[in-house]
């Protein structure tokens, strides 16, 4: 029981942070139906920006928690200006291309973020400091969950009401939720489109980035290549509850975070990967509308 | 005027920012130092700037391409013109092909083993370019293949002693095998889905490869693969270096021969026609799924064979040979060179393949030039460095003679 | 005579549902032998989600969809892809035309003679004769459907280079090359100047009349219809509301409320 009760809390805090990622992933997708292949690499340099301040800070003798916000705004701030970045440079001058072009551009843009890390940074492992200290009332739990899980998963949460509040009650969330819906009627009732689809890519990479300053205080270390597999994982999350809906990626997300720690835990890591992608295949296959996702005829 | 300089002005500093604390800064939080750039600051303040220009350039340029098509003038290129041309083609690769033969005799045998590489990557690209160039169909796997053909003559070799010519066709079978497999459960995906579902493959393919020791020894690879006999001669290593390029180069010119020819066919029309536009291609009588397993399938096939001559010229081979950044630089030739272009695909993978060897001191931003590459050639020349030619058919009849008939 | 002509197309009580959005509702329409149907109404009344029921593009949610062809057993349609529909001898064109851009014009007609072909994959390869004369004689069709529909000319040019009007006769003779004995016609005047659509409305007649083929059409067109169809079908909020030759459907009150009332208004 405690070591499922451990798996689970693994599971959960893994899956709270896939969820983190797949909203960007799903918002994106929900309204210009593009799989944005660079937002794992935003992820990244959201860890990377946070270990360099973090970095600075602990070198100059400051440690705690307040670093790892700082750190973590800071990160917040330079992920959404890559994402403004990419999306302005990358994707808005192939709106009405045909659909493989942007998409062959964001696999682009995600092999050169991650070589532009590579190369102005490093190709090792960075460990990430230790921020987080332990929680004095975390101590009974301890052995199920510790305070780093905890941190997550209270970022998360908090993380995830904001935004279905900014979606659900804000005039911007509104407009956003309209764009998704239909892009031209939305441009013909007066939402300024071009400006929502910056601030999706903008709400999508501050939570990707969220994701990793909190993966990486976690794990503790940052390379240039975490984004890779993260993204994937979480577009897999994305996939898996139903791509454009946001409910759909938190609950994909946590279904998957699951799904890798029972089958660590209980059966294999080695083929970990394996069976990510296996799930994958399989939900596209069977039910590639996924969990919550509406399944919408393309007009003809 | 002043107002593209207060913009560039701006991108600059907006450059400079985004750019700060990856380019300016780099902490060593193992030894705890902190390294201050700041002359790279200038660089990008200045590369930015003089980008920006470029780039305002560029969209310019294209759009007054767009208007002048669109009003029907002819907007193809001197070389594109040349091409169509079939008395300078067939004069154009006569002359490559003398070039090519003779290739070896005057290099050394380390050009010659580079030249091999870049071979490979043509019929790698050439066997892409059925699925991604002229099917349309997203592969971001395709490197599972050309691993499926040099794990097949790794462990032939290796367990029964089966020789290179004996297994090359078995190669492509395998591929092909693989590719039907695979494609057959995914057909019904849109073409997004597509493209994750088979980086997915590739990625499975690599772990399996890593982690299934009985059957492919793990990370530490197969090693000790024959090389290409010939009627059993003992040959020295550069000896050996020239048989396998000529083989190589024979190999190209069946992929180009066949591509061609597939390319031009009742086949290869519904392909570029899935390409088009998937519902009218189904809507005048095509079947979808035959044919886009047959596009997925036959694109494998060309993987799985020089899979075969890789295993058979490195000698070794490990599952790290077959990561997704192979799959990558497989695209990118196809992008680049022009996705559906034969000739275009070859010259890709000459520039992508043979520039980073020979630019050593580039070498190191190969794959940050490809990944921009990508991008751009998406944005500024989405048909490519040559884009695809296409048939021309003369008709003798003439319109009197239909009315008469 | 009317009353001895074969019956081709049989649809019953055709119903397609969008989520909850009916757009076809319980529509029944019938095509002879020899016939230039049409199907008319206003802007989203469902007649493409009609054509796309009928062409297997969509699967319907209720009714039945009968093809009677000459000579040979009832085939129902519901639920076949388009391909098979296709290759039944039912031919379309769209609405927001969809042609092969990057294919010469040509080769867009050149793809309609897929399923009434053959050669493979490996004959491909190998070119036999076979595989040359099959090639040979599907240029010779596609030319001279090009020809009919006047566009002989530009064989070799990219289709997306072709004006607008031409492109939506190339769409006519692509649908014609997979020898249909109907064909279905989604607003092929639309965006066209009059001499354009004169010209147009002579084609179908002469489709009609020396091809054998019989014709649904869809148009907005009230002369064009008027001039060449019967009967006249016409549907509003994914319902018939009416059907009769073009007289009756100029008197029908109903009709003249939901659309051609709409018409003369601006
Ligand atoms: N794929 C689809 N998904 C949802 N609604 C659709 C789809 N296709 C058509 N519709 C809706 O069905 C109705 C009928 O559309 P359509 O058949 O195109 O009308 P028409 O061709 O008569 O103008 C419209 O309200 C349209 O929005
Ligand atoms: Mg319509």
């Amino acid at each position: 029981m405690e070591y499922f009760l451990e798996l689970f809390f693994g599971g959960l805090t893994r899956g709270s942070i896939y969820a983190l990622i797949a909203l960007g992933y799903t918002m994106v997708y929900g309204i210009i139906q593009l799989i944005n292949f660079a937002h794992g690499e935003i992820y990244m340099i959201g860890a990377f920006v946070a270990l360099i301040v973090a970095g600075i800070c602990t070198i100059y003798g400051m440690t705690g928690i307040s670093v790892l916000i700082l750190a973590g705004v800071i990160a917040v701030i330079y992920a959404c200006a890559y994402g403004f970045t990419l999306e302005k440079i990358a994707y808005r001058p192939l709106r009405g291309a045909p659909r493989l072009s942007p998409l062959i551009s964001a696999i682009g843009m995600s092999i050169f973020l991650q070589n532009y890390v590579l190369l102005v940074q490093t190709p090792d492992f960075l460990p990430f400091p230790s921020l987080i200290p332990d929680f004095a009332f975390m101590e009974p739990v301890a052995y199920i969950i510790g305070s780093p899980e905890l941190v997550i998963l209270v970022t998360t949460f908090v993380t995830m009401i904001l935004l279905t509040l900014l979606i659900k009650k804000t005039r911007v969330g509104k407009a956003m939720r309209a764009t998704q819906q239909d892009m031209n009627m939305a441009r013909l009732v007066g939402v300024n489109v071009d400006r929502i689809i910056s601030l999706t890519f903008i709400i999508g990479s501050a939570l990707a980035a969220i994701g990793g300053v909190l993966v990486a205080s976690y794990i503790g270390q940052v390379n240039f290549y975490i984004g890779f597999l993260a993204g994937v994982k979480a577009f897999t999350a994305a996939v898996l509850g139903g791509i454009g809906s946001i409910a759909g990626a938190v609950l994909g997300g946590l279904v998957l975070g699951w799904a890798e720690s029972f089958a660590a835990g209980y059966i294999s890591s080695d083929y970990e990967d394996v069976f990510t992608f296996g799930l994958l295949v399989l939900i596209l296959i069977l039910r590639p509308s996924g969990i919550l996702g509406k399944t919408r005829k393309q007009k003809v | 005027m002043l107002r593209d300089f207060k913009q560039s002005l701006l991108i600059s500093a907006w450059f400079v920012f985004l750019t700060f604390p990856l380019m300016a800064v780099r902490v060593n939080t193992t030894d705890q130092v902190v390294t201050w750039r700041l002359m790279n600051m200038v660089w990008v303040a200045i590369g930015s700037f003089v980008l920006s220009y470029a780039w305002r350039f560029m969209l310019e340029r294209k759009k007054v391409r767009k208007k002048t098509a669109e009003e029907g003038a002819d907007t193809r290129s001197k070389l594109q013109i040349k091409l169509e041309d079939m008395s300078f083609r067939y004069k154009a690769m006569g002359g490559l092909l003398i070039v090519a033969l003779v290739y070896p005799l005057v290099v050394n045998t380390y050009q010659t083993n580079i030249m091999i590489s870049a071979l490979i990557y043509v019929v790698l690209g050439l066997g892409l370019n059925i699925t991604v160039g002229l099917a349309g169909l997203l592969d971001l796997g395709f490197v599972a293949f050309f691993g499926v053909g040099a794990y097949t003559f790794a462990l032939l070799n290796h367990h029964f002693d089966l020789g290179f010519w004996m297994t090359l066709p078995l190669g492509g079978v395998f591929g092909c095998l693989l590719g039907v497999i695979l494609g057959f459960p995914i057909l019904r995906l849109r073409g997004d889905y597509l493209a994750i579902v088979t980086l997915g493959f590739g990625m499975i393919f690599k772990v399996v490869m890593e982690n299934w020791d009985s059957l492919s020894f793990g990370p530490s690879g197969i090693a000790n693969i024959d090389k290409p006999g010939l009627f059993g001669m003992d040959m020295n290593l550069a000896q050996s270096t020239t048989y396998i390029y000529y083989i190589m180069i024979a190999l190209v010119v069946f992929t180009i021969l066949i591509t061609n020819r597939l390319k031009n066919s009742r086949i290869g029309r519904a392909w570029i026609a899935l390409r088009e536009d998937e519902i009218a291609c189904v809507a005048m009588g095509i079947d979808m799924a035959r044919t886009k397993l047959s596009a997925y399938a036959l694109g494998a096939f060309w993987a799985g064979m020089v899979g075969v001559l890789f295993a058979s010229k490195t000698t070794f081979i490990n599952p790290a040979s077959f990561t997704f950044m192979e799959s990558a630089i497989i695209l990118s030739i196809v992008v680049l060179g022009g996705m559906g272009s034969i000739l275009g695909v070859i010259l890709g993978a000459f520039i992508l393949i043979l520039m980073p060897e020979y630019l050593r001191d580039l070498s190191e931003y190969r794959m940050l030039a490809f990944g921009a590459a990508m991008a751009l050639m998406m944005i500024f020349r989405p048909q490519g460095l040559v884009s695809g030619l296409r048939q021309k058919y003369e008709y003798k009849g003439t319109k009197d003679q239909v009315n008469n008939g | 005579m009317a009353d001895k002509k074969h019956k081709l197309l049989e649809v019953k009580g055709l119903t397609m549902d969008f989520g909850g959005l009916r757009a076809v509702d319980s529509v029944s329409l019938e095509v002879h032998e020899g016939e230039i149907a049409a199907l008319i109404g206003p802007n989203g009344a469902g007649k493409t989600t009609f054509f796309n029921c009928v062409t297997g593009i969509y699967n319907p949610t209720k009714g039945d969809i009968l093809l009677h062809p000459k000579g040979l057993e009832t085939r129902r349609l519901n639920g076949l892809k388009p391909n098979k529909v296709t290759e039944m001898g039912l031919a379309r064109t769209f609405q927001n035309i969809r042609l092969f851009q990057d294919m010469t014009v040509l080769e867009n007609v050149m793809i309609g003679r897929h399923c009434r072909t053959k050669s493979g994959i490996f004959r491909s390869i190998i070119r036999d004769k076979g595989v040359r004369e099959e090639e040979q004689q599907i240029v010779e069709t596609c030319y001279q459907l090009l020809e009919k529909v006047g566009l002989g000319d530009s064989a070799n040019e990219f289709a997306k280079n072709l004006p607008y009007g031409a492109q939506r006769r190339l769409e006519i003779a692509r649908a014609m090359a997979t020898d249909p004995f109907l064909l279905l016609l989604d607003e092929p005047a639309a965006g066209m100047n009059p001499q354009e659509t004169a010209d147009l409305d002579h084609l179908i007649c002469r489709i009609s009349e020396e091809e054998k083929i019989a014709i649904l059409l869809i148009e907005h067109d009230m002369k064009l219809v008027m001039n060449i169809s019967n009967p006249i079908y016409v549907m509003e909020y994914g319902k018939k509301i009416a059907e009769g030759s073009p007289q009756e459907i100029k008197d029908n009150p109903k009709v003249i409320e939901a659309y051609l009332g709409e018409e003369t208004e601006d």
